[in-house]
């Protein structure tokens, strides 16, 4: 590879055309069944339909971003060999600063986000929107557990949100069940499920871990929606409670003491917003502490090691089988929790919230932010939640970008954004110390 | 009797589509260790091309069946193939050689951009199309209750029986087929003896989007309906199927797109249809526990 880049001569201007026309004719096999002819439903019968000039637009396109696109990294690796030229010697000591840089952002995050509803008080869409990110930043953490710390490939994580959401969901509505009360069950019962799916894949590795998993979640929401008389199927759970603070609901004033009157405020629906968000700002800073505690612990330690290497793992004594487990069944409970928080924001849960694009989501914030990483699951939790919301002018084709993002950003990073998937613990020969 | 023989025509229709689908994820996962979550969009595609042009040949005024037939399908296969070329050079090549999970991130992103360009494109709603292939036998009557073979049913197990041998055939004799399985082996090495492994890589994607194209073609026949959705659902159960038989493995795909088919079909009849696909995930789980690997899968040997 590097006698290729030494050997690089400019690019003649008739090679990029050339280059430039063979996307184009992809882009017109590409673009003629799609774009170019398309089924119109007429008085019953399929009638086709045709749109040449949006066909001819996106085939010119193509034709002239793949022009863009290939002069633009021939000029930026130009640029970056000779960077590096001048660069390489002074190459060494970038490590402890960009690690001192990650923690003091980290810091600022949480400042950022202990003040964001106070200054935006009055904007609900604001909060609102931090709190769903809240919400897949909690997912995240958790999903990190078994993903980035335990390397167990999980593409079925919603099944434990969903769990936690039906347990307080169905605890709440049928036995009048307070959230802080419903919050440990629920997450038990998660970490109960996670052992179920855990046992039988202990065996599994890679890929068919990934389809078991994928499978279990399917099953979970396949229940859901067919058992009426238990989850409520299709139409989902109603009416949910919502937390109250310490037993002061945020109501209008009324006969018992709510929150607004107990201390002597004005009553506002913001305030249960507000305290929504930092209810879920401190579950998931309590998931932060617990995991990165974790994973100074022997039962982190051993996670890493497992992801790193099984078998020298087993040949250390390190019993595989409860490693397994008790990562599956830490992550569950975690999207226990965060599924708790989420039946009690949204008052409503139903089968449509827990769909595979979900554990999709979840596992791409986790990948994309880079494995292990805790501050780049911050990182893509904000990209991935206010993309699209920030497409939803063009409602259209938000998903469309969403799914264009997902392959960019993993292009351009492969290792996520934070790529540091070092252990926690490393041995360092004398040589690299010095 | 005759609503298990019924069942077993319906199961064998079904596991035959699932066959197809399921081996363009085994041959990617061969030759380079990845899910493909886009294939089953891959196919979706190719069901919607079906539709288009199965109307544009009735806007021509072509009835003949046998024709209209042989011209989707050729035209689906074409289209389709480039579709699946495109998602390799754009979505993993790029990823090659970077960890595990990058490209699976990126195929998960591939299939939700497919799908939603889909329906953008074509529509959200379900498709209707006039049935193609109409009709059928009657095999025999038991007690009221009518075995039907009909002629579509026929028209998808001929197809993927010919489409298998001539796979087999393909791969077990002829170049390509033999640089296909060296690159499964080893990369690295095949790369050194003079074969082009971008080139063979290229041409496996194409090769397992041809397959998902006709069976996006059968299914259109089949059913008569498609929508943007139905590439998750296929791609699910055929993804299980590979598994179900082995990953990697090219007869273990067949065996377990007909065991999906046939569990699924017997399911529905017998117990619950609501509870099929909890059926079929249940026995994929209890087979991998007894058989780690897949039923027909070489158990990997770990060295240390």
């Amino acid at each position: 590879m590097s006698a290729l880049v030494f050997a690089q001569q400019p690019v003649s201007f008739a090679e990029r055309l050339r280059d430039a026309a063979a996307t184009a004719f992809i882009a017109l096999l590409l673009g003629v069944p799609m774009i170019g002819l398309t089924t119109v439903d007429q008085g019953g019968a399929l009638r086709i339909a045709t749109r040449w000039p949006a066909l001819f637009a996106f085939v010119g396109v193509c034709f002239a971003g793949r022009l863009l696109l290939r002069w633009g990294i021939d000029y930026w690796r130009a640029q970056r060999q000779s960077a590096a030229r001048a660069a390489s010697a002074a190459s060494a000591e970038q490590q402890p600063a960009t690690s001192l840089l990650l923690r003091r952002a980290g810091w600022l995050a949480l400042l950022v986000a202990l003040v964001l509803p106070i200054v935006f008080a009055d904007n609900r869409y604001v909060v609102d929107t931090a709190t769903t990110v809240l919400i897949y930043v909690m997912l995240g953490w958790g999903l990190n557990v078994v993903v980035g710390l335990a390397g167990l490939l999980d593409l079925g994580y919603v099944a434990f949100y969903a769990v936690g959401a039906y347990t307080y969901g169905l605890l709440a509505t049928q036995f009048g069940w307070g959230f802080w009360q419903a919050l440990p069950v629920a997450g038990a019962m998660a970490a109960t499920f996670g052992i179920v799916l855990g046992w039988p894949t202990l065996r599994l590795r890679g890929d068919y871990l990934a389809i078991v998993t994928l499978g279990f979640g399917e099953i979970i929401r396949v229940i859901l929606v067919n058992w009426t008389e238990m989850s409520g199927g299709p139409n989902g759970i109603t009416s949910i409670p919502r937390p109250s603070f310490f037993g002061l609901p945020f109501k209008p004033p009324g006969d018992e003491p709510t929150f607004a009157s107990f201390f002597g405020l004005e009553y506002s629906p913001h305030q249960r917003i507000i305290f929504l968000y930092y209810l879920i700002l401190a579950l998931a800073l309590l998931t932060n502490l617990f995991v990165s505690r974790l994973r100074k612990l022997p039962i982190g330690r051993a996670w890493e090691a497992m992801r790193e290497d099984e078998i020298a793992c087993k040949a250390m004594g390190i019993n595989a089988r409860n490693v397994k487990l008790s990562a599956f069944a830490l992550g569950a409970m975690l999207g226990g929790f965060a599924g708790v928080f989420f039946a009690a924001r949204q008052g409503f849960i139903s089968p449509e919230s827990f769909t595979f694009n979900e554990s999709a989501i979840i596992l791409a914030i986790v990948v994309l932010g880079g494995m292990g990483s805790q501050l780049g699951v911050v990182l893509a939790s904000l990209v991935l939640v206010l993309l699209p919301e920030l497409g939803r002018d063009f409602a259209e084709y938000r998903m469309l970008l969403f799914g264009a993002a997902m392959i960019l950003i993993m292009i351009w990073k492969p290792g996520g954004i934070l790529a540091r998937r070092e252990p926690t613990l490393a041995y360092r020969s004398a040589e690299a110390g010095r | 009797m005759a609503l298990a023989l019924q069942q077993l025509i319906n199961g064998l229709t079904l596991g035959a589509v699932y066959g197809l689908i399921a081996i363009g994820y085994t041959m990617v996962y061969g030759i380079i260790g990845m899910i493909n979550f886009a294939h089953g969009d891959i196919y979706m595609v190719s069901a919607f091309i079906a539709i288009s042009v199965f109307t544009l040949l009735a806007t021509f005024g072509i009835s003949s069946v046998p024709l209209s037939l042989l011209v989707v399908l050729l035209v689906a296969v074409l289209f389709t193939s480039v579709y699946g070329w495109t998602v390799e050079r754009t979505a993993y090549r790029p990823l090659r050689g970077s960890t595990r999970l990058a490209p699976l991130i990126s195929a998960i992103g591939m299939s939700i951009f497919l799908q939603n360009m889909v329906q953008l494109t074509q529509g959200a709603r379900v498709k209707p199309i006039a049935p193609v292939l109409v009709g059928g036998v009657d095999l025999l009557t038991v007690d009221g209750f009518t075995v039907h073979l009909a002629y579509s049913q026929v028209l998808i197990i001929v197809v993927t029986v010919t489409l298998m041998a001539a796979f087999t055939w393909l791969i077990t004799r002829t170049s390509f087929g033999r640089q296909q399985r060296s690159c499964e082996q080893d990369r690295t090495m095949t790369a050194l003896l003079g074969i082009n492994v971008d080139r063979t890589i290229s041409l496996t994607f194409m090769l397992g989007a041809a397959l998902a194209a006709v069976a996006g073609v059968m299914v259109t026949v089949y059913y008569g309906v498609v929508d943007f959705f139905i590439g998750f659902v296929a791609g699910i159960k055929a993804f299980t199927a590979a598994v179900l038989g082995g990953i990697g493995s090219l007869p273990g795909a067949m065996l377990g797109g007909l065991l999906i088919g046939l569990i699924e079909a017997f399911w529905a009849a017998y117990l619950s249809a609501e509870y099929k696909d909890v059926a079929t995930f249940s026995i994929l789980i209890l087979v991998l526990m007894f058989r780690p690997s897949g039923l027909l899968g070489r158990p990997e040997v770990e060295k240390v």
